[in-house]
């Protein structure tokens, strides 16, 4: 651009240098900047500061200092009321996670990256939390389990929508067989018997997997017009039938006897959902001390307690709280600044 | 420079029709292919900004759903307000700029303003209260720049290559609008999510412009020697110009057009919902139709100089007719596609930067910013009404209704413009 006239020819010159200088100059912070920002990044996605270790509590922090990034703390058998958020003992410096669980000697972490598309990630973790196994997704990351074993994983992402509270949404829920290396990509094609008939519906979604002790049998949600059924799988016969409805989100107890999940108790988008655990041997469920509107996939800590996120106060993201899982009690924070709580036993 | 004449805008309707005729033909002939530098200059501010401010505009629903954890619909509340500020302010900014026609100032200070916000989303950390100030700065300082900027370029030119200075800094800000997203993702993806090197980029591009702005655009000096005034232009504020009846009438055809334009982002929804490509390639969308307008911009702006500003400007609105036609028709895929994304951009390269080439000879020198800032400010609060009313008629009666509802307030609202608009501007 060069100015005509109105201004001193003479001067022309020295502002060309001046505005060339600062250009050099401010071109000189943003990459020195982004060079910095990456190299940080870097740090985010090296090798874990720990591994997967017996009685650890293991979520994603999401406080500054650590946000996005696993961090550990010793899970005591029982919650300690007034100690509850053990700040001091927690271990920082994981793995960068959206979603993260783990057992046994594995994890799963489900990972976003911005860009045109974003992307997304499943990324397997050995013991030590060093990656073993990448896959490619596309949506935002919203469930993940590993069975109790670590030997099947499972993770469930939007693919449109981005809450279950609105009305249109759309998930894509993949199963890992980490042994054989297996991969389903998108569940929606398992043969469905839904009141005793075979079911067939282009609109079913399935999320919220979770895997019994046989590595077989997994329960889950499905929905299809408008409703949601608790389904239960089995892999090898690859086929899965409806149980109930109005369950979404199952996790089955250390033991295997009991599922918690979340129930839809009001229409609507505000407070939809409460816990309550139901016992496979009676199919009778009972709700948990928790009466707060949970939008969580919870976790057994053991098979006494269930824990879960819950948006936090003072505008923190979101704390993991826990409750007995036979309905008494009342819900204690354990992690201040944390979701995906998995134990490690 | 080309202030022999500028001077002529604000009584060119005064000289006799021979007189401007030739005059003006002999200018375009001289200048033709040709832009005054300020308008360059100014062009150069507004690409460098526009990089800076897209960048952060691409990356700011990213940042606040996924790294904040605000809802969509929270956001959305959020940046409706701001929008509804940027308005306002906008009348502000005109009027100080046309004060002892301190327009680089004021303008300069909108830049800044906005530049400044960035280290302020920087420093508020995911603070919600402090990202909202933030927020709420960068809109400010947009809406305090925007009709001093106008004012200048139409005060940097002659009055018969407006449409084409127009354009041309209609299609470098564009140039800037396109960089600025793939800047942020571009980032975004070396640096794995870090939001805040965002900020920084955007921070030293906004800078730059700034520096640009201060060192090549003229000031008051060289722009406006003090000139013999209009008595219009003596009288206080605002409504003064609504007493001028050809401003009167192209504020009025701008507004009527503006409530029934239902808002790009409707259209992109619309086109989701009918192709149901994945929505991670929706902020694809605005790139494409932004595309358009880039190449266009320019030609529909020498149009506008050859053939009058009136015809293209009312073309500009037939075309986003033909897109609401579109989208109503069987269409579908990429005939879909292209044909509503090149109509969008068709719309806004023939009415955005023309409208201004068209309000110029209609508004006194002496109050230009002040009169670009009311009719910018009165198109702005009329889409805002036409979002409001499609969004409830969507709501209440479906889309097929609602887009039918909209295509007859367009062509009722192109009618009534097409009898509104002067048609008093030279023909070839």
């Amino acid at each position: 651009m060069t100015p005509s006239a109105p201004t001193a020819p003479r001067s022309l010159r020295s502002r060309i240098i001046a505005v060339a200088v600062a250009a050099a100059v401010l071109a000189g912070v943003a990459v020195a900047y982004t060079l910095h920002a990456a190299r940080r990044a870097q740090s985010a996605d090296a090798a874990s500061e720990f591994g997967l270790d017996r009685g650890q509590l293991y979520f994603r922090g999401t406080e500054a200092g650590g946000a996005g990034r696993v961090a550990r703390l010793p899970a005591p058998g029982e919650a300690t009321p007034g100690k509850a958020a053990h700040q001091a003992a927690r271990t920082t410096g994981g793995p960068s996670c959206e979603r993260f669980y783990a057992a046994a000697r594995t994890a799963l972490c489900l990972q976003r990256r911005s860009g045109i598309p974003p992307k997304s990630y499943a990324v397997v973790l050995d013991e030590r939390l060093r990656e073993k196994r990448r896959i490619a997704l596309t949506g935002i990351p919203n469930r993940a389990r590993v069975s109790a074993s670590g030997r099947m994983l499972s993770w469930t992402m939007f693919a449109t929508g981005d809450s279950y509270a609105g009305s249109s949404f759309s998930t894509r829920t993949s199963i890992l067989d980490t042994r054989t290396g297996y991969l389903i990509k998108n569940m929606e094609e398992i043969p469905l018997t839904l009141d005793g008939r075979r079911y067939h519906s282009p609109d079913v979604n399935y999320w919220g997997v979770t895997f019994a002790r046989d590595d077989n049998r997994f329960y889950a949600t499905v929905s299809t017009k408008g409703r949601t059924y608790l389904v239960r799988g089995d892999m090898r016969k690859w086929a899965a039938t409806a149980l109930r409805t109005n369950v979404e989100c199952p996790s089955l107890s250390p033991d295997n006897t009991r599922l918690a999940f979340k129930k839809r108790v009001r229409e609507g988008t505000r407070d939809p959902w409460r816990l309550y655990v139901l016992d496979l041997r009676t199919m009778r469920e009972h709700p948990l001390a928790e009466r707060r509107n949970v939008d969580d996939q919870a976790a057994w800590l053991d098979d006494g307690t269930l824990a879960y996120a819950l948006p936090g106060a003072d505008g923190r993201r979101s704390d993991i709280w826990s409750t007995p899982a036979d309905g008494s009690g009342k819900p204690v924070l354990r992690v201040r600044g944390g979701s995906s709580p998995a134990a490690v036993g | 420079m080309y202030l022999a004449t500028t001077d002529a805008v604000a009584k060119s309707s005064k000289k006799t029709k021979k007189t401007k005729k030739s005059e003006k033909t002999e200018k375009s002939e001289a200048r033709r292919g040709r832009v005054a530098g300020p308008v360059l200059a100014l062009g150069a501010v507004s690409l460098v900004t526009d990089i800076s401010s897209e960048m952060v505009t691409a990356v700011l629903p990213l940042y606040f759903v996924l790294q904040l954890g605000l809802t969509p619909l929270q956001f959305g509340f959020l940046d409706g307000l701001y929008n509804g500020v940027t308005a306002l302010v906008r009348l502000a900014g005109g009027y100080a700029a046309d004060r002892g026609g301190r327009h680089k100032l004021v303008a300069g200070g909108g830049y800044a303003l906005s530049t400044l916000s960035r280290l302020g989303l920087l420093l508020a950390g995911g603070a919600t209260a402090g990202i909202g100030a933030a927020l709420a700065a960068d809109r400010v300082g947009k809406g305090v720049r925007t009709a001093p900027r106008d004012a200048l370029i139409s005060l940097s030119g002659p009055p018969d290559t407006l449409g084409r200075a127009f354009g041309v800094h209609r299609a470098m800000d564009t140039t800037g609008a396109l960089l600025g997203p793939l800047a942020a993702f571009a980032l975004l993806w070396a640096t794995a999510d870090a939001y805040d090197a965002v900020f920084v980029v955007s921070f030293c591009f906004g800078l730059l412009g700034v520096l640009l702005l201060v060192l090549f655009v003229p000031g008051r000096r060289e722009l406006s020697p003090p000139k013999p005034r209009d008595p219009a232009a003596r009288r206080p504020g605002a409504p003064a110009l609504l007493r001028v009846p050809a401003f009167r009438r192209v504020l009025l055809a701008a507004s009527l057009l503006g409530a029934a334009t239902i808002g790009d982002a409707f259209l992109y929804l619309l086109l989701q919902r009918r192709l149901d490509f994945a929505v991670s390639w929706f902020p694809l969308l605005p790139l494409g139709a932004a595309a358009v307008y880039l190449l266009l911009a320019v030609p529909a702006g020498r149009l506008a100089d050859r053939v009058g500003r009136r015809a293209p400007f009312l073309a500009g609105h037939v075309a986003l007719l033909c897109g609401y036609v579109l989208l109503l028709a069987p269409t579908d895929g990429w005939p879909l596609l292209v044909g509503v994304l090149l109509l969008l951009g068709v719309f806004y390269a023939a009415t955005d930067g023309v409208l201004m080439a068209l309000a110029t000879p209609v508004v006194p020198r002496e109050r230009r910013a002040r009169g670009m800032a009311v009719l910018q400010t009165g198109q702005a609060l009329a889409r805002l009404l036409a979002a409001a009313g499609f969004g409830a008629a969507w709501t209440l009666w479906g889309i097929g209704t609602a887009l039918t509802c909209a295509v007859i307030a367009l062509t009722v609202a192109l009618a009534g413009a097409a009898a509104l608009l002067p048609r008093t501007e030279r023909t070839p």
